[in-house]
């Protein structure tokens, strides 16, 4: 039996709290995620996809409910904490690559490594090569974000959110402006990764296609859960 | 091998030179701040130096004279005699000069005593009489009072008999030279004849035309002061100490004691007033360097929210953004002092060469003193990062999420 990633009880998130323009966005999820599962997170615009994204990434505190990460409470964490356990323990990969343009691709690569470590070193750097190596960019390894394709940057984006070998990986349309062959490489690379390190990886997609090739599709509406099916 | 730094030194590198132009700007912005404040600094330095040294060149750093004389009420109560004439000042020696003298020479701080018999006299030759001072000293003790070896013309700065050192425009006016002789004469109605052993030029006119120096006996023994002297002229280590020992002496000996602080009051209020408006300036550009530097960070860290917010996305904390900044600004400060220094000396090179003096010496010398540079980098330095906490907390403070989405 694997364990719980991350595990949501009752979990509310309201916005502008004490104005008139008061909303809440989220209504009491409830949703876990398991060790080496791969899923789609899917809704139409509006539905509270990228709010709850943040939450799990850790970027965004929830104002009702519990997050769990990893089995620890969140709630009580100090702010430090939380960054230090979001630059360690999850990937992003965002939905423009938001790759740092004044630092190469493998300079990218190393970055969350960098900031976890406070410096540089030629271990990072050595395996921050093999990333780009697994990704196919090892040609490309000097090259600034400037000068490479679409592909390209959200394949460094991929290698980024994966060098510290993080339990989890949250993609917010990681493929949404990419063609569908690129498309289509880049998911079978977050596939990829996901067999072979065993995290968790949660996918924000508008597209049906992709998410049909997930083990499990959440499907949010205005702000619940109206269904968490398995893919057949 | 390669250099490696830390994150935040490495971001903010990265950070200042993704964007060229703020960077070249902000830097030549600093640089010339820095060069104006070192610039001014040396040359009024310089400049305040020379004029100090220029004017004592030609006077004691501090005098000892006699207490005036005042009348002593002798008048008993029932008298009416109420109109009472301030007493003339006849000219006395030193009550107990030498163990004055002694007392000053060890007072620490005085770095030479020299006694001087001074009085009025006429300096005759054929229809010819000016009116002089007769100046009795100890030459080897008045040249460490004032520098006279380095104003001599002709002859040395040495008095012994009948023998005296004249000023270059008596010896015109009276006609004469080297070896010439030229009668003295007092209003007590003694006289002496004198022969020039030396001519002098102080660099101020009127005094080249009054001072006739001889041996402290022979003006001891002319102006009726048989053993005296009538002033204590002292040198100190720290010329803007003066006072203060002066003060001291005063209270010591309870005789009149100046320094040439008071002497000189107007000099030195002019050198405060430099000075004043000196430090007004470099605070005016000090201001303006500050919000030169602090503007283009504002400005970088608006174009930078999405690149901070991404780095706190992958784990940076408040804190090592907040250091990116702060870097960046003293940074800035940093380079910037180093390339104003060399400004600063390219501008004294310049100007020294410009600006002369009437017999062409430089005005100025072109060098620049190592802690003015040293002065510049830590104030560039310290102002870059103060400059920086503003928009470094901006930074620090920003929501990951909107920056990210912005």
């Amino acid at each position: 039996m694997s364990a719980a990633v991350i595990e949501l009880t009752g979990l509310t998130k309201t916005y502008n709290i004490g104005t008139p323009v008061e909303t809440e966005v989220l209504h009491g999820l409830d949703l876990s995620l398991m060790e080496g599962e791969f899923a789609a997170l899917i809704g139409p615009s509006g539905s509270g996809k990228s709010t709850l994204l943040n939450i799990i990434g850790l970027l965004e505190r929830p104002t009702g409910g519990q997050l769990s990460f990893a089995g620890r409470n969140t709630a009580t964490l100090p702010e430090a904490e939380i960054t230090q356990l979001r630059g360690r323990s999850i990937g992003f990969v965002f939905q423009f690559h938001h790759l740092l343009p004044a630092f190469s691709a493998l300079e990218n690569v190393m970055m969350p490594a960098i900031i976890a470590n406070g410096a540089p070193s030629d271990a990072l750097e050595a395996t921050a090569l093999q990333l780009l190596d697994a990704v196919g960019l090892k040609a490309h390894a000097h090259k600034k974000p400037g000068e490479l394709s679409g592909g390209q940057q959200q394949r460094v984006a991929i290698a980024r959110a994966l060098a510290l070998r993080p339990r989890l990986i949250l993609a917010d349309e990681p493929t949404g402006n990419l063609d569908t062959r690129t498309a289509d490489d880049i998911f079978a690379l977050l596939r990829e990764f996901n067999r072979d390190s065993h995290c968790a990886c949660l996918i924000v997609t508008h597209d049906p296609r992709l998410a049909a090739r997930c083990d499990r599709v959440i499907r949010l509406v205005d702000g619940n859960i109206a269904d968490d099916l398995p893919t057949a | 091998m390669k250099l490696r730094l830390p994150f935040a030194p490495l971001v903010a590198l990265r950070f200042l030179r993704e964007g060229r132009m703020q960077t070249l700007l902000i830097l030549a912005g600093t640089a010339g701040g820095v060069a104006v404040i070192v610039f001014l600094t040396q040359l009024i330095t310089q400049l305040q130096a020379q004029i100090v040294d220029r004017v004592l060149g030609s006077q004691a750093h501090v005098v000892i004279r006699p207490l005036e004389e005042t009348n002593l009420r002798a008048i008993d109560d029932a008298a009416f005699a109420t109109l009472i004439e301030p007493r003339a000042q006849r000219l006395r020696s030193i009550d107990q000069w030498e163990n004055v003298a002694r007392l000053a020479a060890d007072m620490p701080g005085i770095t030479a005593v020299s006694p001087m018999a001074t009085g009025p006299a006429f300096a005759l030759r054929g229809q010819a009489s000016k009116s002089v001072a007769l100046m009795g000293v100890d030459t080897t003790l008045y040249r460490r009072i004032v520098r006279m070896d380095e104003y001599m013309l002709a002859g040395r700065f040495a008095v012994e008999g009948p023998r005296a050192v004249i000023g270059t425009e008596l010896a015109k006016d009276l006609g004469i030279g080297l070896e010439d002789k030229l009668r003295v004469m007092l209003p007590n109605g003694r006289d002496e004849l004198l022969q020039v052993g030396g001519i002098f030029d102080i660099g101020n006119k009127d005094l080249n035309r009054r001072w006739v120096f001889v041996t402290l006996p022979l003006a001891q023994s002319l102006l009726d002061l048989p053993g005296g002297v009538s002033s204590l002229d002292l040198t100190v280590a720290d010329i803007f100490e003066a006072q203060a020992i002066a003060d001291r002496l005063k209270g010591a000996t309870g005789l009149t004691v100046d320094s040439w602080m008071q002497t000189n009051a107007q000099l030195l209020a002019a050198l405060r007033n430099q000075t004043v408006s000196n430090n007004l300036i470099r605070s005016f550009v000090v201001i303006i360097v500050a919000l030169g530097i602090a503007s283009v960070l504002v400005v970088s860290v608006v174009q930078k929210q999405k690149e901070i917010g991404i780095l706190r996305a992958m784990g940076a904390s408040r804190a090592m953004i907040l250091q990116v900044f702060l870097i960046q600004g003293s940074l800035v400060g940093a380079v910037g002092s180093v390339i104003g220094s060399l400004l600063a000396f390219g501008l004294l090179q310049t100007f020294s060469a410009i600006y002369r003096n009437a017999d062409g010496t430089p005005l100025f010398s072109a060098q620049l003193e190592p802690r003015f540079i040293v002065m510049a980098a830590l104030v560039a330095t310290s102002v870059g990062l103060a400059a920086a906490l503003i928009p470094a907390r901006r930074a620090a403070r920003m929501d990951p999420v909107q920056a990210i989405r912005s």
